[in-house]
């Protein structure tokens, strides 16, 4: 069968733009199906990164000479265009941090040290990966708050219904994953968020999976907090952001000292720094901020209305051929849901499936992809996973298929 | 037996993925073969204490002392991983307990397997070296403590 794909991509031309994908691995042309973990990077931003060091390192903020003006501007040139990608309301709402890692403890320090009291309850859902749950458990133990957690359904949903049945006049903060890393589920988060607000709670999003594959408008969404990863959406890793609503991030404190973060030091007392930089202690992650500009930048121009449609295209066409391989089931069937296909075959353990792929030159994710309680919950050890970008090609799809049926042949 | 047919055992080994000549396909082939030659291991055994560890894949793992000679048992719920461990045990099987602890198992760097075994997060292959190193250590001092 054939599946059309959006026609406003030149699926070759982008192809060219990154360099790593044309390479051989174990012999055969490398098919890279791990964007979920991290994606490749165009050369704009392999470039950005060099040129950055060969013509314009500098620390920035203080200096005052042509090399240090020159990096600051950069650096909050990418600040300017996070602004726009995720319309935030202003700049200053725009954080730099390491990743979405980092932004969710940045929240769950910053905001959950000053405003938790004992019994205050924090909500989370079952579909969370590890990041948006030991931050929480942390923050919970310290100041005696309580974890509760949504279920999800066998599609890999969660129900409204369950949010407004866990969301209490207790809970002070909701933070649910955006689209879901290992079900590639997209989670109503607009809706949860009123739900949130209903009850005062403030609302964290989880965008680490989201921002190259889903439209993300945080005004329109009206959450508090967005975090986000550089490197998921063609950028640098360990470079992200977190986006805080103004009134909110005036009231928290910095959690990390020294740097930028400052107003005024003496030993008597230390006044901060204004945001966004009361939250940017120490030299920052100048150069992968600069290059991120250009990954925004790539999706700009592609459109994420074309990478949206052909992503689309790719996850059900891959849903469909995969489905021709007896004894397959897949985990995340929701109706809405990012480019991730996540499955486990009978008899076939997913850690022999990849290293065989791997063999073959494709690349997967085999294991629990850092959400071990959501594996626990459907009773499995891990699954197969496979996730596009817009890169990925239907006919790299029909190899992956073929590969398998041969590597479940093996084992039958 | 002597440390030198644990070498000798080792020497066979890597002649034979030698003959493989790098390919990946090939040598996940015949480590699926080798570890399906590995003796049943019973279920009774298959226990939460005789597990090794790895991230992805179970290794159970037991040893026999006779007459000074460790024998070992091994299983894997995967089998690019059974393979593995059954390689540990055609080497390392009935030998003296001070040539196991004494082994320089240079084989695994040399049949070109880093893929496999160079991460120990994906498969515990050293965890499973080092599980084979403690029970001889266990038997050596349990045997010196009853002379």
């Amino acid at each position: 069968m054939s599946v059309a794909l959006a026609s406003n991509i030149d699926i070759n031309s982008i192809r060219k733009d990154f360099p790593i994908i044309d390479q051989k691995v174990n012999g055969k042309p490398l098919i890279y199906f791990d964007n979920a973990a991290t994606t490749q990077k165009p050369k704009s931003v392999i470039e950005a990164l060099s040129e950055y060091y060969s013509s314009y390192n500098a620390n920035i903020h203080r200096g005052l000479h042509t090399l240090a003006e020159k990096a600051t501007t950069a650096f909050e040139d990418t600040r300017k265009v996070f602004q726009k990608f995720i319309n935030a309301n202003e700049v200053e709402e725009v954080i730099f941090t390491k990743g979405t890692t980092d932004s969710i403890n940045l929240v769950a320090n910053a905001y959950g040290r000053k405003f938790l009291e004992k019994g205050d309850e924090i909500v989370i859902t079952a579909m969370e990966h590890h990041s948006n749950i030991v931050p929480w458990q942390m923050i919970a133990e310290e100041k005696g708050a309580v974890l509760k957690i949504i279920p999800v359904n066998k599609k890999g949903e969660i129900s409204l219904d369950d949010v407004k049945a866990t969301v209490n006049k207790n809970t002070k903060i909701v933070a649910v994953v955006y689209a879901s890393n290992s079900l590639g589920t997209v989670n109503p988060v607009k809706e949860i968020a009123k739900i949130a607000h209903d009850h005062d709670a403030v609302m964290l999003v989880d965008g680490a999976q989201a921002s190259s594959h889903c439209i993300v408008d945080v005004q329109d969404l009206d959450c508090d907090f967005y975090a986000t990863s550089g490197h998921k959406m063609y950028g640098p890793t360990g470079c992200g952001i977190l986006y805080g609503k103004r009134a909110i991030l005036e009231e928290m404190n910095p959690y990390q000292g020294g740097g930028e973060m400052i107003n005024n030091v003496s030993f008597e007392k230390t006044t901060y720094n204004d945001i966004p930089y009361k939250f940017e202690a120490g030299t920052p992650n100048i150069a992968d901020v600069v290059a991120l500009k250009k990954a925004a930048e790539y999706i700009n121009n592609i459109g994420k209305d074309n990478i949206m449609a052909h992503e689309k295209a790719l996850t059900a066409h891959a849903h469909e051929r995969l489905s021709e391989i007896p004894g397959i089931n897949f985990y995340g069937t929701a109706d809405d849901k990012v480019s991730v296909v996540s499955f486990t075959i009978d008899n076939l353990h997913p850690y022999d499936a990849g290293l065989m792929l791997d063999a073959k030159g494709i690349a997967v994710r085999t294991g629990h992809h850092c959400t071990q309680p959501l594996m626990e919950h459907f009773g499995i050890d891990g699954t197969i996973r496979a996730s596009f970008s817009v890169y990925n090609t239907i006919d790299e799809i029909d190899f992956f298929v073929d590969s398998l049926k041969d590597i479940v042949a093996k084992f039958s | 037996m002597s440390d030198q047919s644990i070498n000798t055992r080792q020497d066979d080994i890597i002649e034979k993925f030698s003959m493989l000549d790098g390919d990946m396909e090939m040598m996940i082939g015949y480590l699926m073969e080798l570890g399906e030659k590995l003796p049943e291991m019973p279920e009774e055994i298959k226990t939460e204490d005789n597990i090794v560890k790895g991230c992805q894949s179970k290794v159970w793992l037991t040893a026999e002392e006779n007459d000074g000679n460790l024998s070992f048992q091994a299983d894997s719920n995967t089998a690019i991983t059974k393979g593995l461990v059954s390689l540990l045990v055609s080497i390392l099987n009935n030998s003296a307990i001070d040539d196991i602890l004494n082994a320089d198992l240079y084989f695994v760097n040399k049949i070109g397997m880093n893929r496999f075994i160079g991460t120990q997060r994906s498969n515990g292959f050293l965890a499973m070296i080092k599980q084979i190193k403690m029970f001889a250590l266990a038997y050596k001092t349990k045997l010196e403590n009853e002379a």
